[in-house]
């Protein structure tokens, strides 16, 4: 049970604003699980609730099977790399992972001994003097994980911790992170409202949305089929259509677009005929070149974007835009306004709930 | 011109009025202190330290004791008193209410000090409101005036804003979520306060803990009008040399023993003043 953070339908507002909305979610033991959501969503706030900052309206947080309702920060098994790092300017990088052992009863040199360590694994021994205003980015955030992870937490909880940081920077640090939950099978509770981030790091990952868990899946799972129009947008399912449904039968679906072209999408179980739905369709799974056996949809070529290892086409169908991306090297010329056949298979057709 | 120069030609007037408002009357304070007195009152042009001898007597050197003891404790008080209201005011406060509240700190300043002392002496005398009021609940009534209490209520009473200015500035400046890093790395309250809060509010409290010293350690109106004829501080003390006794020689050497004073706790507290010169804003 060490490790595990059981959220049993916690309520929380501010005045008018509710920024959970009875969340009730379970993180197993030595997991990376990524909390992804736009900002304001409440994901922090669910941090904030689980770290002790504030207290849950309603609801109860149980962490390591025990329930910590009441308990301040300082008494919780949990410790937080912050958003900005929080380091502390007056005390040196030694000083600040020092911080949380100096309040438990060690020895001068058990003390100086788990400091280094923590410094080792973070890869920051050379710089144990240095005062945080002469360290760059990567290393304050190291700097803020070995402050953490020093104290051996059942829980850490990272609320963004790669805003701050450069692209290149934050893909090295991802992986680095990454890497040393691997090693310490720490639970990891990650904050963040990047999905290639949340996709890169997480084993599961749970989209918010307006203070609610919109999905909680693995992360491959979650990739391949989002379930609701919302996460589908928030992990880049580009075109998201409003079709009829013309027909259902032998696990696949006939469906029709806005200017009544038909193609064919697996059913899930959810489409009912004669109603309408709603469906996305990733861009990478369309394609404007011929392949048996797929649904062809026509339209006309209204935009080229080029970018760089790929090129995206804009194909109006009816009263829809599809965003078609092909990589570069298959690219063919095409003259704006020239009609073009837009295929895919029935598999890429995932099927939204509004 | 080069920018230098014109740094420099802007610096004037400051380094004008400061040559003499301070640095001239200094010399003759401290020149004066080492020259005699005339039988009326007037400047013997004669060397002697017979001025500084007679100011390390031991019925003077009490005097200073006094005075020190009194700024120190005026120090302390106006920090304890003060620091929950900056504290209170920086962190506690939302944003827009703050200003309003900073202006109420600064508000006795529309009013003359002297007319304030009297003011207390309203409230503190033998029949002011305060034992008024005492004595409508059957109480007593307390010597509250003309004693180093009023003395001491006086100081704190006009240099606590001196305190809780710079204090509430570099509370101000301080990030919450260090405090809340502190707690969640394991802090209780009193240990966020500690080893966090103070050491990063450090250059307002050098800062505030000097400007409330100094003023007080040179005090003359609040002991003069609340402190009765026995409670004599060295402020009074120069003040009756130039005004009554017409000693200036050993006026200025009290003077400029108070003046070394100060030197002192400058260069023991140099280094939270540096910091606190270095703050941004």
């Amino acid at each position: 049970m060490r490790g595990a953070v059981r959220i049993e339908a916690v309520r929380k507002s501010y005045g008018e604003v509710t920024a959970l909305d009875g969340v009730s979610l379970d993180v197993q033991p030595g997991e990376f699980l990524t909390l992804l959501g736009p900002s304001g969503c409440g994901k922090t706030t669910l941090l904030r609730l689980i770290a002790g900052f504030e207290a849950p309206d309603s609801g109860r947080i149980l962490i390591s099977g025990r329930d910590v309702s009441g308990l301040p920060p300082y008494e919780r098994p949990v410790n937080t790399v912050f958003q900005h790092y929080a380091l502390f300017p007056h005390r040196t990088v030694a000083g600040n992972v020092a911080f949380g052992l100096e309040a438990r009863r060690l020895s001068r040199r058990q003390l100086d001994a788990r400091v280094a360590g923590a410094l080792e694994t973070v890869r920051l021994s050379d710089l144990g003097h240095r005062r945080p205003d002469q360290l760059s980015g990567g290393q304050r955030q190291r700097v803020a994980l070995a402050r953490a992870l020093v104290l051996e937490p059942e829980v850490l909880l990272l609320d963004e911790p790669m805003a701050a940081l450069d692209v290149k920077l934050r893909q090295q640090m991802q992986l680095e992170v990454k890497n040393l939950q691997e090693r310490l099978q720490t639970t990891f509770l990650f904050v963040t409202h990047d999905q290639d981030e949340a996709l890169v790091m997480s084993d599961r990952i749970a989209v918010m949305n307006q203070g609610r868990l919109e999905q909680v899946d693995r992360t491959e799972a979650l990739y391949q089929r989002p379930r609701s129009r919302f996460t589908a947008d928030f992990l880049g399912v580009r075109n998201i259509l409003e079709v009829a449904v013309e027909s259902v039968g032998e696990g696949r679906a006939r469906l029709r677009t806005g200017d009544g072209q038909a193609f064919d999408g697996i059913d899930d179980g959810g489409f009912r005929a004669g109603g309408s739905a709603i469906v996305g369709l990733r861009p990478e799974r369309l394609s404007l070149e011929g392949e048996r056996g797929e649904n062809v949809v026509s339209g006309t070529l209204e935009d080229e974007i080029y970018l760089g290892d790929r090129t995206e086409w804009q194909v109006r169908v009816g009263p829809a835009l599809l965003r078609v991306a092909e990589s570069a090297a298959s690219g063919r010329e095409r003259r704006r306004g020239e009609p073009v056949s837009v295929r895919f298979r029935p598999e890429a057709v995932l099927r939204l709930d509004p | 011109m080069s920018r230098s120069r014109s740094a420099a030609l802007l610096l004037l007037p400051a380094l004008a009025v400061l040559l003499v408002l301070f640095v001239l009357p200094q010399a003759v304070l401290l020149v004066a202190s080492f020259w005699q007195r005339s039988a009326y009152g007037g400047l013997v042009h004669a060397w002697t330290l017979a001025n500084y001898l007679r100011a390390v007597e031991p019925a003077y050197l009490r005097i200073l004791a006094r005075s020190v003891w009194l700024a120190f404790a005026t120090t302390l008080v106006c920090l304890l008193a003060g620091w929950p209201v900056a504290y209170w005011l920086a962190v506690r406060t939302a944003r827009r209410l703050r200003h309003a509240l900073v202006v109420l700190v600064v508000l006795p300043f529309w009013t003359s000090f002297l007319v304030r002392l009297y003011a207390w002496m309203f409230l503190l005398r033998q029949e002011g409101l305060v034992n008024q009021a005492l004595q409508a609940l059957g109480l007593p009534a307390l010597p509250l005036l003309y004693n180093d209490f009023a003395v001491m209520l006086g100081q704190l009473y006009g240099e606590l804003p001196f305190m809780i200015l710079p204090l509430y500035a570099s509370l101000e400046k301080l990030d919450p979520s260090l405090l809340e890093a502190a707690a969640d790395l394991g802090a209780r309250p009193w240990r966020r306060l500690w080893r966090v809060t103070v050491p990063l509010a450090a250059p307002g409290i050098a800062a505030g803990c000097l400007l409330v010293f100094i003023p007080s350690l040179g005090a003359f109106l609040a002991p003069d009008l609340l402190g009765g004829s026995r409670s004599v501080y060295a402020g009074n003390l120069v003040q009756s040399q130039f005004a009554v006794a017409r000693d200036m020689p050993f006026g200025s050497a009290v003077s400029f023993l108070l003046t070394v004073v100060v030197l002192a706790l400058l260069w023991a507290f140099r280094r939270p003043l540096r910091a606190a010169g270095e703050l941004p804003g």
